[in-house]
């Protein structure tokens, strides 16, 4: 078992060596952390810091492409939780509170996405872009179009905080990630969400409950994205609606795709798609430590995902097999047989 | 051999090899101009690979390919029709979402003005379907057709696009025996004009019927050849087996059924199966008989609320229950085997063993994983019973040829012992020894006190497994037949609609 995960995510490992490699030539001094005050400083340290919302997004977003799906509304929801939050703290709530009430936000729109996919049929791509562009809209409403600050200890040290000296994004998302990985492999969940993202029609014949778990997909898709728009409301300790979570969903959607995992859905590894949002968090600050200008971060995750489709030839001759048959040649197998061992199809 | 011309196709020392298995051995075929030539085998023998080696579907491992005496290599299948070999594949592959008429012309529609001229190719295509005796509006999406209507547009493809040989790989498994006419009469109109035709089935009788010679495969090799008017059945099936088969004619039983499982009154569903009154008792078989669109599969569909009912009541065991979804229906215990298997039954991408369990597991919910080990013995198991060939259990299912997926999707039901198993179609594509198992293990779980339901083109099959056939015509139940009554010839009265008299 540990053995197959190692397989499936050897070509992320390998991909994130080359990109701490590249912060280390830009940079040498790229891995030393050093103690103060009781937590970690380090640019390594700040990798993992900074990547807690993708790392968060991440994880909803496997689950919900692992079903055929697609989440195109988490950034906006981010924007949405994160001003709730922050309206709830300046509004004399407690952090906790706060915090429950921004989940509980997230939680309704993933509902309502779910609602849309799988009780009306709509096409996830089209129903999630719904909410994509509107709530933006709403969490501009809900903050008035400004950026409301709070001043809130408890609620700005989930963003900025530390415990045992690390960061606390980091433990965040670093539990969240183990939660969501024993959740659906050491419970049947994992097999039948990836039952339902290969063929949902036969799924559903095996009386798998596929409108159940399809709207739980999108419910933890929305509940991870909340968790991300409090995190990163509590870095800036404020809540800016206009930029909180912008583009994000592609990060998200891009660690899930650098993770290896098919946008057509089947079989998922959450463990990968981590591994794809530190690869874009690596990525970011290794641009950042050369002093390049910013825009060549979209240049290079551009190359970014070339590189990886390559790595991940089997499935571009699927891509490529797939184009074929919608363009109307005859569809035909992989050629040549790409000798797949089954411990490759492994899971983490 | 005698005295023939030379082959249009000839095919030297193909190889192909899989991870774990040697699909195809050295294998040699020769297509002469004007033959039907039967390519049979057990299901997993390797006619499918064969094909899809001849055809560049896949890269084979060795051998060499020459047609009309030049030597050939097609790259993929678009390749080979442009050299004049048209194929329909085991697993018909049309696009759903294109018209009929869209899939009939794919990739050479005809133009005006630089335009695709829409009204000449559904001209066109209503033209060459009647020919099939297809009386349809091609100008409707293929998905919204049944999947005879879609092998029968896969041949007329094939048809169009094969100037030198054609190959149909079981293209009659889920056609009536008229449509099957039909296409035998063009496949004759072919030969007369000097193509070759390969032919896979398992239906040996249509082989006799439409074939002139015959190439056997067992486990990847080729072990003989035979002029069918020279060859008996008995001497083919023993190659294809490589053992004798017993003849199985069970008579079906007398013995009493139990009690009343479900009962139906007045069930039905609007535009799909006029309502009907129908019981079935544990241990006891009922046969669903009728042609194709009779209502066959839409009565299956109703009871396992697949396609649920709207009207009428059903009652399990006395009590009135709800038949609303799939999961309702396996909760109830109610299992059922589809027609269609690559879309309705497997989950392609997931191994062997996760789709033999999908069903158990889904009915035990997701909190209680069936674990690794448990799921592997319940596997094991039934590969053994149902003598499923395949490399191991961790193969993705879709990779099993297609008489061992519908015999692990059988598996993945009788893991859920079921009190009513439906299987519809239950041994389209299995192979000459198998299906006789799965006639005995049919019989052997009616024994054992499960009610069967069986719906099946097959009169045969039906004759030898029920004991009381429901004939539907016309979306309607029209007559049941009871014991000694039922019988081929009884049933094919019943849906032509004949007198009991006549
Ligand atoms: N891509 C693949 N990878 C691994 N094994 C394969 C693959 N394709 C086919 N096989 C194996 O090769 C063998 C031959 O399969 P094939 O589909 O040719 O059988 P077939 O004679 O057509 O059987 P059927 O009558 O059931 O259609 C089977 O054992 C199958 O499991
Ligand atoms: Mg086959």
């Amino acid at each position: 078992m540990i053995k197959a995960t190692l397989r499936r995510i050897a070509p992320q490992l390998a991909i994130l060596a080359l990109a701490l490699a590249l912060n280390f030539i830009v940079f040498p001094d790229f891995f030393s952390i050093r103690m103060q005050n009781g937590r970690l400083y380090g640019n390594l340290v700040d990798v993992l810091n900074r990547g807690a919302p993708t790392a968060l997004l991440a994880i909803g977003m496997t689950l919900v492409i692992a079903t055929r799906g697609i989440d195109l509304s988490v950034g906006a929801v981010m924007a949405i939780a994160g001003a709730v939050a922050a309206l709830a703290v300046t509004s004399g709530h407690h952090w906790t509170a706060a915090l429950g009430a921004g989940l509980l936000a997230g939680a309704v729109c993933g509902l309502w996405n779910g609602f849309l996919v799988a009780v009306l049929g709509i096409q996830p791509i089209v129903a999630t872009l719904v909410l994509m562009v509107a709530g933006r809209g709403v969490a501009q409403l809900l903050t008035e179009g400004a950026i409301l600050t709070f001043n809130d200890p408890g609620l700005s040290g989930l963003g900025s905080g530390a415990i045992l000296a690390l960061p606390t994004p980091v433990w965040i998302w670093v539990g969240v990630a183990l939660a969501a990985g024993l959740l659906v492999r050491r419970t049947a969940l994992g097999m039948l969400i990836e039952a339902v993202g290969v063929n949902e029609r036969s799924a559903r014949l095996a009386g798998v409950d596929s409108r159940a778990l399809l709207i739980a997909v999108y419910l933890v898709a929305g509940l991870c994205a909340a968790l991300a728009g409090v995190i990163v409301a509590g870095d800036i300790k404020g809540a800016d609606a206009n930029n909180a979570g912008l583009w994000m969903e592609l990060d998200a959607i891009l660690a899930v795709v650098i993770g290896g995992n098919s946008l057509l859905g089947g079989r998922f590894s959450i463990a990968a798609s981590l591994l794809g949002a530190l690869i874009i968090q690596s990525v970011n600050s290794a641009i950042l430590l050369s002093g390049m200008p910013v825009e060549f971060n979209l240049v290079i995750k551009a190359l970014l995902i070339i590189a990886i489709l390559v790595i991940q030839s089997p499935k571009v001759k699927r891509a490529v097999y797939l184009l074929r048959a919608s363009t109307g040649q005859p569809a035909r197998e992989t050629r040549p047989p790409a000798p797949r061992r089954p411990a490759e199809e492994g899971r983490t | 051999m005698e005295q023939m011309a030379e082959p249009v196709l000839q095919a030297t020392g193909v190889s192909k090899y899989f991870p774990g298995a040697i699909a195809l051995d050295e294998v040699d075929l020769r297509l002469y101009p004007g033959e039907v030539h039967a390519l049979l085998g057990e299901n997993g023998a390797g006619k499918s690979t064969l094909i899809k080696c001849l055809t560049g579907a896949y890269a084979r491992d060795g051998g060499a390919i020459l047609l009309e005496g030049v030597e050939i290599d097609p790259r993929d299948p678009l390749d080979s029709q442009r050299l004049g070999i048209g194929t329909v594949y085991q697993e018909v592959n049309l696009l759903p979402n294109l018209t009929v008429a869209e899939n009939l012309f794919l990739g050479r529609q005809p133009t005006r003005f630089g335009f695709v001229d829409h009204r000449r190719m559904k001209r066109d295509s209503a033209r060459i379907l009647a020919e099939y005796g297809l009386e349809i509006d091609p100008g409707r999406l293929l998905s919204s057709f049944s999947i005879a209507v879609q092998q029968i547009v896969a041949i007329a493809r094939a048809v169009e696009m094969s100037g030198k040989v054609l190959i149909l790989d079981e293209p009659t498994a889920s056609l009536d025996r008229e449509e099957v006419e039909l296409m035998f009469s063009v496949v004759r109109r072919l030969t007369a004009r000097g193509l070759a035709v390969v032919f896979i089935t398992h239906f040996l009788d249509q082989v006799f019927a439409l074939c002139d010679r015959a190439t056997i495969l067992r486990n990847g090799r080729v072990v003989g050849s035979r002029l069918l008017r020279e060859a008996g059945q008995t001497e083919i099936v023993t190659l294809m087996l490589g053992r004798q088969l017993e003849a199985a004619t069970r008579t079906p039983h007398e013995a009493e059924p139990g009690e009343v499982l479900l009962s139906f009154a007045g069930f039905g569903r609007r535009g799909a199966i006029e309502p009907f009154d129908m019981t079935i008792r544990s241990g006891e078989v009922v046969g669903l008989a009728g042609l194709l669109g009779s209502g066959r599969s839409e009565t299956c569909a109703a009871i396992f609320g697949a396609a649920p009912a709207d009207r009428g009541e059903a009652r399990l065991r006395g009590l009135p229950v709800r038949l609303g979804d799939p999961r309702e229906a396996v909760g109830h215990g109610l299992a059922f085997c589809p027609e269609d298997r690559k879309i309705d039954g497997i989950v392609g991408d997931l191994s062997v063993r996760e789709n033999i369990v999908l069903a158990l597991q889904a009915r035990q919910g997701w909190a209680k994983p069936i674990s690794r080990a448990r799921a592997q013995e319940i596997a094991e198991g039934y590969v053994k019973a149902l003598d499923i060939r395949l490399a191991h259990l961790d193969m993705p299912i879709r990779l099993l040829s297609g008489g061992n997926q519908q015999k692990a999707l059988l598996a993945r039901w009788l893991a859920t012992e079921p009190a009513l198993l439906i299987l519809d179609e239950p041994t389209r594509g299995i192979d000459v020894g198998a299906h006789a198992e799965i006639l005995n293990l049919i019989e052997r779980l009616r024994a054992r006190g499960m009610a069967l339901l069986v719906a099946s083109s097959e009169m045969e099959e039906l004759v030898a497994c029920a004991g009381r056939v429901i004939v539907l015509r016309d979306r309607r139940q029209v007559e049941e037949l009871t014991g000694a009554d039922i019988s081929p010839d009884a049933i094919v009265r019943a849906i032509a609609g004949e007198e009991e008299a006549a």
